[in-house]
């Protein structure tokens, strides 16, 4: 008994210090090497040319968000693991700007520790995205996913809304940010709202549906499908979602983690706790029911006719 | 129901009231099964909407007109329930439909200028339409305002605890409909009552 005591309380001591240790060093933004400024709107430096404190305004793509940063899956990294060491010093130099910065497959590949991820199949997937085909290598998966903030939503998130905003942020911050978009493309960026105006509830539909869901092929096996298709493939009928087997049953509601919550006995068409989507939640139990009643109906009313004409 | 004498039971707005809701009542059934079935529907999706959602409002403008008409006229005082006899009168009725009218009994509550409806019947159009319908066009507006309805009921999202409800109330309607028809095919002629309802005398 005394011994069992001393694990458990040992495992508490030691996940409460390991998950202490995780993120360590994004948890003082003010006094870390990189994030004094790579945090704020504004940094100073010591300029040694002319031995002065100098403050000048960050550019506002280099700000990272020290919270995101915290909660991403790569909080055990510091910057230096990705980044040179040459950083710490200030002004960075040059030669800098030409390193060439590990990518998701550089350490997810072939590793099996993250096997139910599929990082190769992503991949593969990605390649045949519309996105690739136009900007070849340059459109690489950090286009979407920041290495300093991505978390696996989708896979861990028991909130529908939750995942459908993360994700779609992931494609907004793109197509609706004209810089970002024009960093990739020579073109504008067409108007979404202007795009989408054949659907209704629009502001409803983008809330409740990932832009995943119309515009790539369903991999089965694969959590998030990666193959973004040209416009002309996406998905304009609504009956692929509005039905009893609607396309979202295997994308979007599909995760484990949603399912578990919604368990509601004679209720059990619902899929997700957070979405009604008109037609898809058929519940057998009260689609009997109501036929049971409408026949009933019509006997009674067909049986009263009979004895009308009969006793005319 | 042995009189000759005609009695103008029905004015011009409840006509007008009537013929609107009967017309949009059946379009909302029709369409309302069809957003659940669409596979196996002859209308699209997106028409399918758009027609139930006009019709709904339809049925609204409808429900205006026959709840301001019932209190400016003195239509409203076919609607009222004596206490005496509340259990009694409707059994009454029953047993007249089920029993009596076969064996040459008289109709327990002939209609006269005083009584429009039977018991009976004025207890089903009471619910139908001071309860069945209001909560049906305020659950489908909620539906068509999406954000208004609270996120969650217990475990269940708010959206599809209305969808239901809706939808079992559209079920009782349908079921008020067929029943109302048939009744209404019980009078001197099977089409006596349809006679009256387009041109207003009994
Ligand atoms: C004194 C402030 C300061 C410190 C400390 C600092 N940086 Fe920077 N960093 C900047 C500024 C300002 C830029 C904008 C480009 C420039 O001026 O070189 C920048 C640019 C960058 C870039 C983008 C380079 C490019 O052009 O693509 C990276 C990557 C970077 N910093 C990483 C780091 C890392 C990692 C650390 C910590 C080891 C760090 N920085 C520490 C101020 C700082
Ligand atoms: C897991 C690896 C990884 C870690 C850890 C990391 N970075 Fe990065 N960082 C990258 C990659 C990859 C890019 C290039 C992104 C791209 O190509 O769009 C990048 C880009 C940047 C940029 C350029 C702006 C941008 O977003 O493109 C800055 C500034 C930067 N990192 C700063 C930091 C700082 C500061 C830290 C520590 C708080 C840090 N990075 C930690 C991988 C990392
Ligand atoms: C520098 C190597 C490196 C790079 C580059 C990198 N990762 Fe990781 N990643 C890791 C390590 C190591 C972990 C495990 C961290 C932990 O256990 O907390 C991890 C964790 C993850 C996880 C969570 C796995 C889990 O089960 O907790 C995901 C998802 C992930 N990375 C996705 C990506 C994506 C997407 C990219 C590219 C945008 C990427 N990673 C780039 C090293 C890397
Ligand atoms: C066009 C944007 C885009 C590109 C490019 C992209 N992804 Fe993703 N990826 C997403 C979205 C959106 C998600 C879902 C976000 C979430 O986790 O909720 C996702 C999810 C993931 C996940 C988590 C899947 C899971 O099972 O939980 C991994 C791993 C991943 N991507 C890896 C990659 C890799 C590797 C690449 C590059 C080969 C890549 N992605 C390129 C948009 C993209
Ligand atoms: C309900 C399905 C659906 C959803 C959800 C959806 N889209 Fe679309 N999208 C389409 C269809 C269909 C087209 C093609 C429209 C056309 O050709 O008229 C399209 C077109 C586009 C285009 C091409 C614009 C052009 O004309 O070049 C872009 C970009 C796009 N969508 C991005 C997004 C993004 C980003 C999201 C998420 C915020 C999203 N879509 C959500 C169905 C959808
Ligand atoms: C870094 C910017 C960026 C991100 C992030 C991004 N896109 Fe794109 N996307 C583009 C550009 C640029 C084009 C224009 C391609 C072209 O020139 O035909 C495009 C084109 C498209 C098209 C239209 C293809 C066609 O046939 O014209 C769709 C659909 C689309 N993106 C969906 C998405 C979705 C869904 C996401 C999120 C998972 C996403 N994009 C994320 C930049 C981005
Ligand atoms: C990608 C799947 C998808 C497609 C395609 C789609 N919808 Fe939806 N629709 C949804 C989801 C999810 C909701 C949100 C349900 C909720 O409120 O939780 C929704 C909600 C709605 C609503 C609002 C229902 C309410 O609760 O008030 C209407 C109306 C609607 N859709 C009509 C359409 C029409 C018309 C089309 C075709 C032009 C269409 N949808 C295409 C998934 C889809
Ligand atoms: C095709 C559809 C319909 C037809 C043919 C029809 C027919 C009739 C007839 C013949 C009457 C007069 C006989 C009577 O008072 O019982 C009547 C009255 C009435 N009907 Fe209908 N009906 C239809 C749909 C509906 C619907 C959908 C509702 C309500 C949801 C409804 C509610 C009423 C009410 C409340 C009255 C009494 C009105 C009054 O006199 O105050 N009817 N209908």
């Amino acid at each position: 008994m005394k011994y069992r005591l001393f694990t458990l309380i040992s495992i508490i001591l030691f996940c409460t210090l390991w998950h202490h240790s995780k993120a360590q060093y994004y948890n003082d933004p003010e006094n870390h090497e990189c994030l004094k400024c790579h945090s704020g709107q504004a940094y100073t430096f010591h300029n040694e040319l002319m031995d002065l404190e100098e403050k000048k305004l960050m550019n506002p793509y280099f700000i990272l968000d020290t919270v995101a940063l915290a909660l991403g899956v790569h909080n055990l990294f510091d910057c230096t693991d990705c980044h040179s060491y040459e950083y710490v010093t200030y002004p960075h130099a040059s030669n800098l700007k030409l390193e060439s910065l590990i990518t998701c497959l550089d350490c997810h590949g072939g590793d099996e520790s993250f096997a139910s991820y599929q990082f190769e199949k992503i991949e593969e997937e990605s390649q045949k995205s519309i996105h690739y085909q136009v900007y070849g290598d340059n459109f690489t998966c950090s286009k979407c996913h920041s290495q300093h903030t991505y978390a696996a939503t989708a896979r861990t998130s028991s909130d529908v809304l939750e995942i459908v905003d993360y994700s779609n942020k992931m494609c907004l911050s793109c197509h609706n940010n004209m810089n970002k978009y024009q960093l990739v493309s020579g073109h504008e960026n067409p108007q979404l709202i202007q795009v989408h105006d054949w659907l209704p509830n629009q502001e409803l539909h983008f809330k409740h549906v990932r832009c995943i869901e119309c515009h790539t092929e369903i991999v089965d096996g694969l959590m998030v499908s990666h193959n973004i298709q040209e416009k002309a493939k996406a998905v304009k009928n609504c009956v692929e979602c509005h039905t009893t087997n609607s396309r979202l049953k295997s994308s979007l509601y599909k995760y484990q983690n949603l399912q578990k919550r919604s368990e509601t006995g004679i209720f059990n068409a619902v899929l997700s706790n957070e979405s009604y989507v008109i037609g898809t939640h058929q519940s057998p139990f009260l689609k009997l029911l109501s036929i049971i009643i409408f026949l009933a109906t019509l006997v009674g009313v067909a049986t009263h006719t009979i004895f009308r004409i009969l006793k005319k | 129901m042995a009189t000759s004498k005609k009695i103008y039971f029905y004015p011009v707005w409840l006509r007008i009231w009537h013929g609107l809701n009967a017309l949009g009542i059946v379009i909302l059934i029709v369409t309302g099964i069809s957003l659940q079935n669409i596979e196996s529907s002859f209308i699209g999706f997106n028409s399918a909407i758009n027609l139930h959602n006009i019709s709904g409002v339809v049925v609204t403008l409808g429900y205006l007109i026959f709840f301001v008409g019932n209190i400016i006229t003195n239509n409203s005082k076919y609607y009222i329930v004596k206490p005496k006899g509340f259990i009694k009168r409707p059994l009454k009725q029953i047993y007249y439909y089920m029993w009596g009218m076969f064996h040459n009994m008289k109709a327990p509550y002939p209609l006269s200028e005083k009584r429009k409806f039977n018991p009976l019947q004025k207890y089903f159009y009471i619910i139908v339409m001071y309860l069945v319908v209001p909560m049906v066009i305020i659950t489908g507006f909620a539906l068509l305002f999406p954000e208004i309805i609270i996120e969650n009921v217990y475990n269940l999202s708010g959206v599809f605890v209305t969808a239901i409800f809706h939808s079992a109330l559209g079920f009782f309607i349908s079921i008020f409909l067929i029943i109302h028809l048939y009744v209404a095919t019980i009078g001197k002629s099977p089409i006596d009552n349809f006679k009256s309802i387009f041109n207003g005398w009994h």
